[in-house]
């Protein structure tokens, strides 16, 4: 059999979801971005609720996020998505509505509008990329950061008796009772980008029951030019070290707390 | 015996030559070429065509979905 005869439109298994456009990605060659902006999108189509659904993009390397999505999409003030998510939510409550947001956006400067858009139990999912870093400024420490990790402003490693501790903020809208669905997932390889995209189509489930309960997820991926490594050394290194502190699965499903989520 | 052969196109101007679908492939199909696109890339191409089963791990790992994956079954 020859290339040609398999290369055939009635052959295809996997092609671009039309979700995304063809402008190509404002991202570095390998990061996770990408990765998570196209398994969003491919739910979105295979649940036919592209009409249907409004995100809001954030500051961060997503910024353009709404240049590369074929969906209503807003863009927010630096770690104020989940404020505007709850506005256009509650106009909008046959919406779907999503924010995106780094972990600068979401665990620094938007930590108050994160807990407490969780604490109302806003009916919209938070999708958190957690890099460890500010990719899109220089590479700076973020709250995120891990213990004696070299960032442009943790030059030596970040020393947690002076710069605090790793924040595991997935574990901690966990403990908030309005919050009904977290799980924490990564986009390393095929078979972990597949599960994150099961977890993505739950989320989108449980709000088309229009009840109350945030739903959060985490994607642990890599910035590979920040941390300053090949986009596969990075994916590696995510998997030995980040891994360890901000261990991969459910944390909560349905309102109810599957592990104890503050670990040590 | 029914056996599975899989064929992928690669987007060559909008790769970015990350190189992670040539690490997701088990069937060492794909390689990144020796010459740059018009971004300076270089891009992912099958240097092993035969071996392509069709899985999409390739197309599943690609940050910039530039992979479209082709599957048939060939009787012989
Ligand atoms: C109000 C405000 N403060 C600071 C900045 C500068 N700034 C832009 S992006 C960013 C951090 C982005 O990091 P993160 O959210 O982790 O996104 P990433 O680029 O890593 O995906 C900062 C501090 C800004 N744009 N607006
Ligand atoms: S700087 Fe980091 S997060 Fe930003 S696009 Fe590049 S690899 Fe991705
Ligand atoms: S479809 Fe599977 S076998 Fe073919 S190139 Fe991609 S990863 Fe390799
Ligand atoms: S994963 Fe995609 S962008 Fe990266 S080298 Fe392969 S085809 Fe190119
Ligand atoms: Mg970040």
């Amino acid at each position: 059999m020859e290339l040609e005869d398999i290369i055939k439109d009635e052959n295809i298994v996997f092609k671009k979801t039309k979700l995304l456009n063809d402008k190509p990605l404002s991202y570095c060659p390998g990061c996770g971005h990408g990765t998570v902006h196209r398994i969003l999108m491919e739910t979105i189509e295979e649940l036919g609720i592209d009409e249907e659904t409004i995100g809001i993009a954030p500051v961060g390397c997503a910024v353009m996020a709404y240049e590369f999505m074929e969906i209503d999409m807003q863009e927010a003030a630096h770690g104020r998505a989940p404020a505007l998510a709850t506005g256009i939510k509650r106009v909008y409550p046959n919406k779907y509505v999503f924010t995106y947001q780094g972990d600068g956006d979401l665990a620094a400067i938007g930590t108050a509008e994160t807990m407490h858009c969780c604490n109302r139990g806003e009916n919209i999912l938070i999708i958190f990329i957690n890099n460890g870093i500010y990719g899109m400024t220089g590479g700076q420490m973020a709250p995120t950061t891990l213990e004696g990790a070299k960032t442009s402003t943790s030059p030596y490693g970040r020393d947690v008796s002076t710069m605090g501790y790793p924040i595991r903020i997935t574990e901690l809208i966990a403990q908030l009772p309005a919050v009904r669905y977290v799980t924490r997932q990564s986009v390393h390889t095929p078979a972990a980008v597949r599960k994150a995209k099961a977890a993505i189509r739950k989320a989108f489930e449980y709000q088309s029951e229009g009840k109350q309960g945030t739903c959060f997820i985490e994607f642990l991926s890599n910035c590979n030019s920040g941390w300053k490594m090949t986009p596969a050394q990075a994916n590696k290194w995510m998997e030995e070290n980040t891994f360890k502190y901000y261990v991969p699965g459910d944390i909560k499903d349905n309102f109810k707390l599957l592990k104890n989520p503050i670990i040590e | 015996m029914a056996k599975v052969r899989g064929a992928v196109v690669i987007d060559k101007e909008k790769c970015k030559g990350c190189g992670l679908c040539v690490d997701a492939c088990k069937f060492q199909v794909l390689q990144l070429s020796q010459n740059v696109n018009l971004k300076g890339y270089t891009p992912a191409f099958m240097a092993n065509a035969e071996n392509c089963t069709g899985c999409t791990n390739c197309a599943t790992i690609c940050p910039d979905a530039v992979i479209t994956v082709y599957r048939v079954k060939e009787n012989n």
